[in-house]
């Protein structure tokens, strides 16, 4: 498989703060890889490095081959990548449908845009129900199938999803990534996926990398990475055998 | 029907009001700061008009005049915000306001230097003329004024609620984050909004010189009445800034034919106060705590 999307070396700041230091990855076409870590790792830098509301320092994206970093994302959506930020973020004030319809702000094709609400109320039926609600008066679940269903209305190639099961019940967790998985098989929409939640991730993922402090530290495929003793430890919370035959609470968590 | 004639004078002043208020808000929305140089905008739309549609002055026809004088000020806004107030963006808001402010300032000076400092009024189709319904006498332009701010405020709904670029400046307000990750561009959104409400400064400001006279430095004090007014219909709300405007509006006349003089000139800023301090938020808040 092509990759859709290509990371070489990026780097991103804050001011003189270095949140990304040299990210490289690729994300093959009609999959799911999902970039794990902890709170400061980076995450959400990436994706809006991404999704080029930040603009990187170094490095280069290239999507189908073309160089794409320093774009604004009124360009990228154009292009097929639709950020989901963490959060939700949905617009309160409005209802369910005017969300929907700011998602597909830069389309301006009348038919094709039925037929994405079409789909988007066939994978999210709550949403036609909800249509005419103020989208501020919808329950947390709700709300983050919103802005799927928002970032879907772009008709994208890739979509950025960032923490999606950020505040969710363990049961809409499942809901939501099940969503994700359908949506991945159906439609052949490819996703990078940033979660803390990394088992939920690594089970609809084909290909997972860690990211610390601003660097990638591991890779592989989702399964390996899911047996990998580190990852167990670290994201999976599962206590690691010491030689001395009780878990020690303080290891280091160093890569390298 | 001394009050239903006081009332009507004070509606027409009230929808004036609500217009600048209105512009106020919209700002508010779009740049989370104040525009101080509002009511100065508006002055400026009020001479633009009159030196563009006065027999003495360059004569056009009146909707012709109309025209350029709103354009004028629309793309001086935009520009303003494009060039100047953009550069500000992420400083606090203060900065904004001061800005705004000295901004006020200059349009005063300037319209000062280039047109004098005394009062003129607008050569309106309508000027002097009343109308006489049972007993009861309305200036003409009153009835104008009404009109125009019903219809200008039934094609802003009609343009936030059902058009993409109107829906795309509520989401922009709401969420500019979000907006920006849809690709709405939120900056050339912002200054469409400063555009509108420089438009609407200038509308205001022809129906106010058609009413009346204005001179330079009428900004200043008109500008702060509307901006209590906004304040009193909730900082953010449309309509509150329009029901903000037509209540001091139509408090002004009855509070000077009642109270003391001076009495009745602090009575938009006392209304301002006792609204801040019964319901904080104004009469017609948007206000709701985001669910995490």
């Amino acid at each position: 498989m092509n990759p859709l999307l290509t990371v070489h070396n990026l780097e991103s700041s804050y001011g003189p703060v270095m949140a990304l230091r040299g990210v490289s990855l690729s994300v093959p076409e009609g999959s799911i890889v999902t970039v794990l870590g902890s709170n400061g790792a980076g995450k959400t830098t990436l994706m809006r490095t991404l999704s080029g509301a930040l603009a990187p320092r170094k490095g280069s994206v290239r999507y189908r081959s073309k160089r794409i970093d320093g774009l604004e994302p009124d360009k990228l959506v154009r292009e097929g990548i639709v950020h989901v930020p963490e959060g939700r973020e949905i617009f309160p004030f409005m209802s369910v449908a005017e969300n929907l319809r700011m998602g597909a702000f830069t389309r301006r094709d009348r038919a094709g845009l039925a037929a994405e609400l079409g789909l988007v109320h066939e994978y999210f039926p709550v949403l036609a129900e909800r249509r005419d609600q103020e989208a501020g008066t919808l329950s947390g679940g709700e709300q983050q199938m919103l802005a799927i269903a928002r970032g879907l209305m772009a008709r994208p190639a890739l979509m950025l999803l960032d923490e999606p099961s950020l505040g969710l019940s363990p049961m809409l967790v499942a809901e939501i990534f099940s969503i994700i998985r359908r949506l991945n098989q159906e439609q052949g929409l490819t996703m990078i996926l940033v979660e803390q939640n990394a088992r939920a991730a690594l089970e609809v993922a084909d290909h997972g990398y860690v990211l610390e402090i601003g660097r990638i530290v591991m890779d592989g495929p989702a399964e390996r990475l899911m047996d990998s003793d580190d990852i167990r430890e670290f994201y999976l919370g599962k206590a690691a055998d010491s030689s001395r035959g009780r878990r020690r609470w303080r290891k280091r968590k160093s890569w390298r | 029907m001394d009050t239903l004639q006081l009332l009507i004078s004070g509606i027409a002043n009230g929808c004036i009001y609500g217009l600048i208020a209105l512009g106020f808000v919209l700002i508010y929305k779009a740049s989370e700061s104040v525009n101080f140089a509002q009511g100065d905008m508006m002055i400026l739309g009020a001479f633009l008009a009159i030196a563009l549609l006065n027999t003495d002055q360059a004569d056009l026809p009146f909707l012709l005049g109309l025209a350029i004088a709103g354009l004028s000020l629309g793309v001086f806004a935009y520009l303003l915000d494009a060039l100047l107030l953009r550069r500000v963006f992420g400083q606090p808001q203060l900065t904004m306001v001061i800005l705004t402010i000295a901004l006020g300032f200059v349009l005063r000076f300037v319209i000062g230097a280039i047109w004098g400092h005394d009062p003129v009024g607008l050569d309106s189709p309508v000027v002097g003329q009343r109308l006489s319904i049972g007993g009861l006498t309305v200036p003409v332009i009153d009835a104008v004024i009404i009109g125009t701010t019903v219809f200008l405020v039934a094609v802003l709904w009609l343009f936030f609620a059902r058009t993409r670029l109107g829906l795309a400046m509520q989401a922009s307000s709401q969420n500019q984050m979000a907006a920006y990750y849809m690709g709405i561009p939120v900056k050339r959104v912002v200054s469409l909004v400063w555009a509108m409400s420089g438009v609407m400064a200038a509308i205001a400001g022809v129906l106010f010189a058609a009413k009346g006279a204005v001179e330079p430095s009428a900004g200043l004090v008109f500008g702060i009445k509307a901006f209590a007014a906004a304040v009193i219909g909730g900082m953010g709300s449309l309509p509150g800034a329009l029901a903000g405007g037509l209540l001091i509006g139509i408090m002004e006349p009855f509070a000077g034919r009642h109270l003391p003089s001076h009495i009745a000139q602090v009575s938009p800023y006392a209304l301002m106060l006792l609204v801040l301090i019964l319901r904080p938020s104004g009469l017609f808040a948007q206000v709701r705590a985001k669910k995490v």
